[in-house]
């Protein structure tokens, strides 16, 4: 980073991007589950409350299509284990997105009691209850079908891969998947807030998950770099890519460039890999400019590590904002300024960014226009979260609309990489299993 | 505020609501802490025999089984009558009433099945100027062993003789409380009312078992590895209860004899249901177990406004459904409704559906966007769907006019007609 780490004796008030803002006691505090498990009690309590629709509306509204009136009957009636494994069955990293879904716009939001009384049935996090208990329990409740030998490539071993994998295995193949980074995980080891996924869960669950045996991870190993794609064709009965988004879209201001500008995604990253978040650097002013969960988790946890003003700016209004309505919610209480309908003009600033100077936009049927007002933020730091881009490019006939589509010649897609679908982890772990599925009619067939 | 007062066969209370012979009701101190709370009257837990008391297991007395939200829906318990000593009861009995002269007070007894027991049980509580004596033949465990509770009150002819020497000796109002493990509740209630019984009060509790603990495969509440039955009550038992009371009160040779109904009565519109159905009182004691003595108050400002919205009396109340409780027999074969679902109170939770579809006349329609609708020409007016239906008046039960076409049957809505008459009956075809 930029700046030195100098004694521990910063403070909100530090001018620059500086680490320590805060007591080393607070960070613990600041970065502790952000929304606790429930216990037993209010398990079941939470349980009681759902109806057993018929053909239920969060069945549908989910991604992964989990029989969630099913397990939550499961743990009201004492088998939160059985619950896992009607959660697994359709969504192996059920744990990870109990923690991470935007249930408020998926399941919750087409929970009858919604519509009944405005308060869901609590369903992401009898989820977790009821993984949380299995896990602990030890219990991997999936046994690999005996060995079929053959062997696929999955690349990306974030959760459309993962998931990819863990069908794959499941019916008796071998799977070698190819990650890039350091660790497994994608984006829930190296995206996402860091309290929405604490103690290391998603690398307990990745360890989970590879109980079922037959898959193999390589990491450091990055497509079009150390491997081909038709190396990988050549080599293995089918290819699965779940690479994700690997690029950053530009703002296209003039300034942009300046040291203490920052992809959002890059500092997340570095985030929860930092062993002491006191030793994470953060601005005094900082600003975020994007709508979506990158933009919500970089402000939040600016301000979580000490950060005087952070403020989101949004090209847009609020119903536009990827990030939903409950995400939006938690930034304004956790003390992030919001602004819509303002888009940056210049990143201003002599050597390093001092400010950033943004025009009010009118969002119309006609498009988004450019208004006469402008306003300038202070700003020591800036994060980049106006969406991610497909960095690797395949053949031609893969990309449509700057992502990837399949299957096309033993190539399948799935996650943030593929077209179709929201950027979910939740969408991603549905595309890997059902690639994976395909995968499995396609080497088993004739 | 509706005038509350009651009077049940002679004995006076501030309102009709009395706790009924139970642990709440067992000592000085619950029974002025209810008194304090607000409650018309008491039924003092059961007295026995003079003598060394009985006495009571050690470990759990009570068994639940509970719905939704652990909210309790029945109890039952294998606790016997007071296991404090005779004279204590008398003389805090005496007490309670002399301070409390406005409440009633009565005594609920049991002693063996012999003349000179309930003649020296009768002579020994004369001076507590109790209101009443309630005779507990309902009981279904421990003392029935012993020849008494609900042993007595499954024999009718020991009900008729007990209640006869109760009013031989004894000047005092006499209830006889019934079991309901009978197969004909009118058996005892006549036999009562031949003994000269001034009132029924009913039900005792039910022989049940709760639930068993699938760890140690014994009944609950287990006592050492083992279980018994006990006696089951609470809300669960509600509707058995009424339809004992209905039989009662519209029963060729028990009409008119006055009925302290019990069963389940948790708040006042249940209690306003016992009355409606011939209840001149009512006796409640899960309810309080479970939620302390403060739901009286609920339970009297609920009853006054409902008689005032009314603008009836408490008496106008009492027994005033006993004339639509009737045989299946003479119910109107030819009321034809069909159900009715309100689009827009709907949550779109498919139960009813699901009921129907599964389970019944497949008369619902799901359609697109999760719209519900009845299909007139399927349903059978069953009211499953109403039911399950989690949201009130969602669903209703909708009467076709009479001279429309049941488009299910295709027959023209017609007047009254029954059974007895109908012509698939082979015992009206016979004639």
């Amino acid at each position: 980073m930029e700046k030195d780490i100098g004694p521990m004796t910063n403070s909100p008030l530090t001018p620059g991007i500086a680490p320590a803002r805060l007591p080393a006691a607070t960070y613990a505090a600041n970065f502790a589950d952000h929304t606790p498990p429930l216990d037993r009690h209010e398990a079941r309590v939470a349980a009681d409350r759902c109806y057993f629709c018929h053909d239920a509306p969060c069945i549908t509204a989910c991604p992964t299509a989990i029989d969630i009136p099913l397990f939550i009957r499961q743990i009201a009636t004492g088998t939160p284990e059985a619950a896992a494994t009607t959660i697994w069955s359709q969504n192996i990293l059920g744990g990870m997105c109990a923690r991470v879904c935007p249930t408020e716009t998926l399941c919750e939001a087409a929970c009858v009691r919604e519509a009944a009384e405005g308060k869901p049935v609590e369903i992401g996090l009898l989820q977790r209850h009821a993984t949380d208990v299995a896990m602990a329990r030890g219990l991997h409740p999936f046994t690999r079908a005996a060995p079929t030998g053959k062997r696929v490539a999955v690349v990306g071993a974030g959760p459309a891969g993962l998931a990819c994998a863990h069908r794959l295995a499941l019916y008796g193949h071998d799977v070698v998947v190819l990650e890039r980074r350091p660790k497994a995980g994608g984006l829930n080891e190296y995206g996402i807030a860091s309290y929405k996924t604490t103690g290391g869960f998603a690398q307990a669950e990745v360890e989970w998950l590879l109980q079922i045996g037959g898959i193999e991870i390589r990491c450091g190993v990055e497509l079009g770099r150390d491997v081909t794609l038709d190396q990988l064709r050549s080599d293995y009965a089918a290819v699965f890519l779940g690479i994700g988004l690997a690029g950053v879209n530009a703002l296209r201001a003039a300034g942009e460039d300046l040291p203490g500008v920052r992809d959002a995604v890059d500092f997340i990253a570095e985030l929860r890999q930092i062993p002491d978040l006191a030793t994470l650097p953060v601005g005094r002013d900082v600003v975020v400019i994007g709508g979506g969960m990158t933009a919500v988790d970089a402000a939040v946890q600016s301000k979580l590590l000490g950060a005087e003003n952070v403020t989101i700016v949004y090209r847009r209004g609020p119903e536009r904002m990827s990030a939903s309505r409950y995400e939006q919610d938690h930034a304004v209480q956790a003390g992030v300024r919001i602004i819509h309908n303002a888009a940056p003009l210049r990143v201003l600033g002599e050597g390093r960014v001092s400010a950033v100077e943004f025009g009010y936009t009118s969002d119309g049927p006609a498009g988004m226009t450019l208004l006469p007002e402008t306003f300038t933020l202070k700003a020591d730091q800036v994060f980049k979260a106006i969406g991610q881009t497909l960095t690797y490019a395949p053949e031609a006939a893969m990309v449509q609309s700057g992502k990837l589509v399949g299957p096309m010649r033993n190539v399948w897609v799935g996650g943030d990489c593929a077209a179709g679908g929201e950027d979910l982890t939740v969408t991603a772990v549905a595309e890997g299993r059902d690639a994976a599925e395909a995968i499995h009619v396609a080497l088993t067939a004739g | 505020m509706a005038n509350l007062s009651s009077d049940f066969i002679g004995i006076k209370s501030p309102n009709p609501f009395w706790l009924a012979s139970a642990p709440p009701t067992d000592k000085k101190y619950n029974v002025e802490r209810a008194f304090q709370a607000g409650w018309g009257g008491v039924v003092w837990k059961t007295l026995g025999a003079e003598g060394p008391p009985v006495v009571n297991v050690n470990g759990p007395r009570y068994g639940a089984v509970w719905g939704a939200d652990r909210r309790l829906l029945g109890l039952n318990n294998i606790e016997l009558i007071t296991d404090r000593p005779l004279e204590v009861n008398l003389r805090e009995i005496k007490e309670v009433k002399r301070k409390w002269r406005d409440r009633a007070m009565v005594i609920s007894l049991m002693v063996p099945c012999d003349e000179d027991s309930w003649k020296d049980i009768l002579h020994r509580i004369e001076d507590t100027e109790a209101d009443g004596v309630e005779l507990n033949f309902g009981c279904p465990h421990g003392m029935a062993e012993r020849g008494m509770g609900s042993a007595v009150g499954q024999v009718p002819e020991y009900i008729e003789m007990v209640t006869a020497w109760v009013k031989k000796h004894s000047r005092m109002p006499c209830i006889v409380k019934l079991t309901p493990n009978i197969t004909n509740i009118l058996g005892p209630a006549e036999a009562a009312k031949r003994g000269g019984a001034d009132a029924v009060s009913l039900i005792n509790t039910i022989n049940s078992i709760t639930s068993v603990n699938l760890d140690s495969f014994s009944p609950e509440p287990m006592i050492d590895g083992k279980g018994t039955h006990g006696g089951y009550c609470g809300p669960a038992v509600k509707p058995i209860a009424m339809n004992m009371v209905a039989e009662i009160a519209r029963g060729a040779d028990t009409r008119g004899l006055p009925i302290s109904g019990i069963g389940g009565i948790t708040t006042w519109r249940d209690a306003a249901e016992f009355m409606a159905l011939g209840a001149g009182n009512v006796q409640v004691c899960t309810a309080a177990m479970t939620y302390g003595f403060k739901i009286v108050e609920e339970m009297i400002s609920g009853l006054s406004q409902y008689l005032d919205d009314k603008q009836i009396s408490l008496n106008d109340l009492i027994g005033r459904a006993v004339p639509n409780v009737t045989d299946w027999q003479y119910l109107n074969l030819n009321y034809v409704a069909k159900a009715q679902i309100d689009q827009d109170l709907c949550i779109k939770c498919g139960r009813c559906y699901a009921a129907c579809e599964d389970t019944s006349h497949q008369a619902i329609a799901m359609k697109p966007g999760r719209v519900f609708e009845v299909m007139d020409d399927e349903c059978v007016a069953c009211n499953l769907c109403v039911n399950v239906c989690p949201v009130e008046e969602c669903i209703t039960m909708v009467p076709m006019a009479k001279g429309s076409i049941d488009p299910r049957t295709g027959v023209k809505v017609g007047d009254y007609a029954n059974w007895t008459t109908h012509p698939n009956n082979p015992g009206f075809a016979a004639e």
